[in-house]
């Protein structure tokens, strides 16, 4: 049983030159079978494990990584949070995952970072005002906060904004998200890790699913890099893999697998205490706790799974950037990289059962995933546990291709993707 | 940056001059009124999505502003060839529609 992280075991270890801390995590061997086994040790992955072992009772789980735990988007993305979508079903979706947010930390017993500063999406144009308008009034009737604020109170809160009226794209105004902000990535992933591994639930990286075992329309088990593994239950938490999961399982996806990228500038002294979305202009920033300056954009177009794209994007970015914050213009960037997200045709995500029994895939979350993860994993965790999906994610089965019932948030995307 | 051949123009050019089209040779079907659900849906959303070889349309939109498809690994970003959309649709099928 490992200890909980407290002020005083911080003291005491620290007395002792910080040695003596016990593993975060269980590095598990695979077992011949469980009852449940999770595709993919993200964020998504890791979280739909703890919520089955802690709000459904289920012992016996195992999350299979084939790289390395939280190495793929969790590791990728902008880290920002928010839950200002138009739709009932997105906006609810992500509200209760901002719930959880705000609980999280101490729930998990790791700190997350969760830095509720604020997020701006601003409106360059009288139709970007009205979109806003809409959004925003949308989200207070499903009691998310958010406020409309004209160019004269952005300007007030982001100082080093250009908001110049001769701007090529002059800032009108914004929706404003006051519990939105960002948090550390890669505590999400070790934070939610270290809670699934206490509850039991077993680890395993290094090990990819190269096939899966299905008899008489339900998942039996899985052949991986490192032994079959029986199983009952698989839930696939692969983003930008899940269509390659699927077509084992003789499955068609709506997913189509585009390079995102994003950079990170040397880190400087505090200048952008908020986040800054722009639709039109197209670019995000954020300043994270190190200094640094956490830019990201639109997509590579083209469909991908290297992990790479074009520097076109990169130089689109930060024109983009700089449009909007001209003293940007100087910083070097520090790093660059891709990660490979899973775009569904409605910009939303798929949380549902397939017609295999026992395999049900938590998937296309696209651009915005990370903000979901805690609401992702708790709603998937209770679709696997019942076999039946959570009143927040029945909006977000894959029949919806069939029906028609589309949830388009590609407005509410933040950028166009 | 990739650089692609135009089969119309005959010259390579840069990435930026071309818009991706997204995955080729999806039929319209024939009678769409006798579809299901499913079956429409299939056509419209589902996409192969391989991670491998991958039969897609780029058009040339600064230059001649026609299509054309390119086989291109989306594991590697290795480039097969490009083809006009008949000559690409006799390798295609050729290989047996393959991903």
């Amino acid at each position: 049983m490992r200890k909980d992280y407290s002020s005083w075991s911080l003291f005491t270890k620290g007395l002792r030159h910080n040695e003596g801390w016990d593993p975060a995590w269980r590095s598990a061997e695979p077992k011949p079978s469980y009852d449940v086994v999770i595709v993919g040790a993200g964020g998504h992955g890791l979280a739909t494990a703890y919520y089955l072992a802690k709000e459904h009772g289920l012992r016996n789980i195992a999350v299979i990584e084939k790289g390395y735990l939280g190495g793929g988007n969790t590791a990728r993305n902008t880290t920002i949070v928010r839950s200002n979508y138009l739709w009932d079903e997105a906006a609810l979706l992500y509200e209760h995952a901002l719930k959880l947010w705000e609980g999280l930390t101490e729930d998990l017993n790791f700190n997350v970072m969760f830095s509720q500063r604020g997020v701006f999406n601003l409106g360059h144009t009288l139709q970007d005002m009205r979109d806003i308008e809409r959004r925003v009034n949308a989200n207070n009737l499903n009691g998310i906060d958010a406020l409309v604020l004209d160019a004269a109170e952005v300007k007030r809160r982001i100082p080093i904004l250009n908001t110049a009226k001769t701007a090529r794209y002059p800032v009108l105004g914004a929706s404003f998200q006051p519990r939105g902000g960002i948090a550390r990535h890669d505590a999400v992933a070790w934070g939610f890790a270290r809670a699934a591994s206490k509850c039991g639930v077993d680890i395993i990286e290094n090990c990819e699913v190269t096939g899966m075992d299905i008899a008489n329309g339900r998942i039996v088990g899985l052949e991986t890099t490192r032994g079959p593994i029986k199983c009952e239950r698989v839930g696939c938490v692969a983003s930008g893999h899940s269509s390659v999961l699927a077509r084992m399982a003789g499955i068609r996806m709506p997913i189509e697998s585009h390079p995102l990228q994003a950079f990170v500038s040397e880190s400087m002294k505090p200048v952008l205490d908020t986040v800054v979305m722009s639709n039109a202009v197209h670019g995000y920033a954020s300043q994270s706790d190190k200094g640094e300056l956490v830019i990201g954009a639109g997509i590579d177009h083209y469909t991908s799974y290297t992990q790479r794209g074009s520097p076109h994007i990169i130089e689109h970015t930060a024109a983009a950037i700089i449009e909007l914050f001209p003293m940007f213009s100087r910083v070097r960037m520090n790093r660059q990289w891709g990660g490979i997200v899973d775009t569904t045709p409605d910009a939303c995500p798929i949380i549902s059962k397939t017609k295999i029994k026992g395999l049900y895939f938590n998937c296309g979350w696209g651009t915005g995933g990370f903000k979901a993860t805690p609401g992702s994993g708790n709603v998937f965790a209770h679709t696997i546990a019942k076999d039946d999906p959570h009143p927040l994610n029945r909006a977000f089965d894959l029949a919806r291709f069939s029906t028609g019932h589309l949830i388009d948030e590609h407005g509410a995307a933040g950028v166009a993707h | 940056m990739f650089v692609f051949f135009c089969p119309h123009c005959g010259e390579n050019r840069e990435e930026e001059e071309f818009g991706y089209g997204g995955e080729a040779f999806i039929p319209r079907p024939a009678t769409p009124e006798t579809l299901n659900d499913d079956a429409w849906g299939d056509y419209l959303f589902m996409r192969k999505n391989p991670k491998g070889w991958h039969w897609e349309m780029w058009s040339h939109n600064t230059g001649c502003r026609k299509f054309f498809v390119v086989k291109r690994n989306t594991a590697t970003n290795a480039i097969a060839g490009s083809w006009t959309l008949s000559d690409g649709r006799k390798a295609y099928d050729a290989e047996g529609g393959a991903t």
